[in-house]
């Protein structure tokens, strides 16, 4: 190794030995016609290898953007990100995540299972390969049986649990899910929360989750992420400490309505900014 | 009696036909000053005139709402059109018809309208008799068409020359087969085939270059729609000129006439994928083919068949008219050219006929595909569980 090489290794080294995403002063202004839209500004932020990280904040404040961000669907104005120590390009080439939309986004001349390999096909895996894993992936949103249906012929919210089980196909290490569950009722939701938990603790995958609902936040993760509008920027960071395998049962308990209140606090103080 | 629903049209062919029975049946020969033909010396329309006074009354009182009774009302039309066939023409009728014959006609127009608007409205979840219903009612409609069309060219005498009956130009339809088929071989398999193949070919793999090379759709794109704009008879000639008489000139005119709807079809239908979907592949690291192939171009699939569409029909005009500036003794454009100098109108006809069944059969054909290749877009999908 020469010394140019160890230098920059050095340089290079993530914050911490196993940050799967580190954002340091990142920002992204839209020029629009009416001039420009500051969507992130000042935004640090690291996610450690294994952590569930929350999103939670206003509409419009650029969760979803600082996700785009992340997956290389929107590039910084300024500052600096890398996933897996590479740059947000260079991930995506690699297919480092797998990305759940706000909107189902399923292809309507596919059936909800060639839907679900449609990024196996991209990444060239076998076709036997291919059905064994739709198979288990709606298996796990709980799909199954509905392989040969279109999409139209879904509700809604199980349009959207065929994404899902869409971006748990080939098995990313990171998972980036913009509200995956926003359109599902309280049932559901409790049930997929659970799923996506045991998922999370089993494989020790790293989640970027976005979402509205403070108690979602804060049952499923390791660091939950308050966020205010104009201009979007973190206004606190939660890191929780229940168990990896935590049940729907800690939501009663006051460590968990403890957090809650805080992160209630943090979106009222970013309100209160915005008059 | 004022609560009930009296059937209007019903009773319009009711009194149509009542009348019918009194008013002279057909004008006077001018040599013999005498009226050219009785109803009561026609037994047959006699007959089927009393039927439409009885049957119209009875469903003035009682009304149509079921397809049976739908369907008489029908089966007596249908009676009826044959006896006012036969009138015209085995009765010497056909030139002098009257007031009478017309009256009857009017009769006749009610009783149809009522039956075919009773199985328009048919409505079963049994998909093979609302298929049976879907078939009728076109055919029904035709049908009637042709009758009024061969009624009015025989009861005012109409000079062949303006306009032959349907049932002339069926008779030369049908006694020209020969001749017809190797014009539909020259003209339709030929000419329009290969140009339209080449044509929807070749624009479909110039859009997606077009959508690839930003400059050419800036620049192309404005040309295509002057070329697409240039008369196709003025483009004819010249095709002759550089392809010879033969079809491969007709197939040049049709590739310049169907070229661009497919192409600016196409280039928008490359378009019409939406963001999400492309971000969505962008996840995957899709590259150029792959999202072009699973996404871009099932999306512009609706597009595309659009343009097939309106490319069946381009093209067939195309090849007929261009037949007009110079061809091999065959041809369907030929013959109808030729045959109007010879004042062999029927046969015209009868090329019009074909070139509107093969017209259509295309279109149907196309169409057909459409269905089957993109069942799942929402103007043809069918909910299902
Ligand atoms: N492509 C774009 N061009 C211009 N402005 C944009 C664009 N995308 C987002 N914005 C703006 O950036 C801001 C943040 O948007 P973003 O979609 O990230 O919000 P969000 O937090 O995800 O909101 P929600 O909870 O409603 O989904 C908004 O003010 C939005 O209008
Ligand atoms: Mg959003």
């Amino acid at each position: 190794m020469t010394l140019k090489e160890v230098v920059n290794n050095v340089a290079s080294m993530p914050a911490s030995k196993d940050a799967v995403v580190d954002i340091k002063n990142l920002s992204l202004t839209f020029q629009t016609a009416d001039g420009p839209v500051y969507a992130l500004s000042d935004v640090d932020l690291t996610i450690n290898e294994g952590d569930f990280v929350s999103f939670i904040g206003p509409s419009g404040c650029g969760k979803t953007t600082l996700l785009r961000v992340i997956a290389d669907l929107e590039r910084a104005t300024g500052g600096d990100i890398s996933i897996n120590g590479v740059s947000p390009e260079q991930a995506r080439e690699n297919r480092a995540y797998g990305y759940v939309f706000q909107a189902p986004a399923l292809l309507p001349w596919r059936s909800i299972e060639r839907n679900v390999t449609l990024p196996l096909e991209i990444m060239e895996i076998s076709k036997e390969e291919r059905i064994k894993r739709a198979h288990d992936a709606l298996k796990l949103v709980e799909l199954n049986g509905f392989e040969k249906k279109f999409p139209w012929q879904l509700s809604g919210g199980m349009q959207q649990r065929a994404s899902i089980a869409r971006a748990l196909s080939f098995d990313a290490d990171l998972l980036l899910m913009d509200e995956p569950f926003g359109a599902l009722d309280e049932i559901v939701r409790d049930h997929l929360n659970e799923q996506l938990l045991k998922l999370w603790a089993r494989t020790n995958k790293t989640v970027a989750f976005v979402t509205h609902s403070i108690p979602e936040a804060v049952y499923l993760s390791t660091k939950i992420v308050v966020m205010s509008p104009r201009p979007g920027r973190i206004i606190d960071v939660i890191e929780t400490d229940f168990p990896r395998d935590r049940s729907l049962d800690i939501r009663e308990t006051p460590e968990f309505l403890e957090i809650a209140h805080r992160v209630r606090e943090g979106l009222r103080a970013g309100h209160s900014n915005d008059e | 009696m004022n609560q009930m629903k009296l059937d209007k049209f019903c009773l319009v062919g009711a009194i149509a036909a009542l009348l019918a029975l009194i008013f002279p049946l057909a004008g006077v020969d001018l040599d013999t000053g005498k009226q050219v033909a009785f109803v009561g010396d026609i037994p047959g329309l006699a007959i089927a005139m009393a039927l439409c006074v009885i049957a119209g009354a009875a469903f003035t009182w009682i009304g149509v709402r079921s397809v049976l009774s739908g369907t008489v009302l029908l089966a007596v039309a249908v009676f009826g059109c044959w006896q006012a066939v036969s009138t015209l023409y085995d009765h010497g009728v056909a030139g002098y018809a009257g007031t009478g014959f017309w009256l009857f006609i009017i009769s006749l127009w009610a009783f149809v309208w009522r039956g075919i608007d009773v199985i328009a409205n048919y409505r079963s979840l049994e998909t093979a008799k609302q298929q049976t219903a879907n078939v009728i009612v076109p055919v029904a409609f035709g049908m009637w068409l042709l009758f009024v069309w061969e009624v009015l060219v025989a009861g005012f005498g109409v000079p062949q020359v303006l306009l032959p009956p349907p049932s002339m130009i069926g008779v030369r339809f049908v006694t020209s087969t020969d001749v017809m088929a190797a014009d539909f071989y020259q003209t339709f398999v030929k000419a329009v085939l290969s140009g339209y193949v080449l044509g929807c070919g070749s624009a479909f793999v110039m859009a997606i270059a077009v959508d690839r090379v930003p400059f050419l759709k800036r620049g192309l794109l404005p040309l295509g729609n002057m070329v697409s704009a240039l008369p196709i008879i003025g483009v004819a000639p010249i095709m002759v000129m550089w392809f010879g008489f033969d079809w491969q000139s007709k197939a040049a005119v049709i590739v310049i006439m169907t070229f661009f709807p497919m192409l600016v079809n196409t280039v928008t239908g490359l378009n019409a994928a939406g963001k999400l979907e492309r971000d969505l592949m962008a996840t995957y690291a899709s590259g150029y083919w792959s999202t072009l192939f699973r996404l871009r171009l099932p999306a512009a699939m609706p597009f595309v068949f659009n343009a097939l569409k309106i490319n069946s029909t381009l093209a067939l005009i195309g090849a007929i008219v261009a037949e007009f500036f110079g061809t091999p003794i065959v041809g369907m454009g030929f013959r109808i050219s030729t045959e109007v100098g010879r004042m062999n109108i029927d046969m015209v006809w009868a090329e019009i006929a074909l070139a509107a069944l093969a017209g259509t059969a295309f279109y149907g054909a196309v169409a057909y595909i459409e269905r089957k290749a993109t069942s799942w877009h929402p103007s043809f999908r069918v909910r299902r569980h």
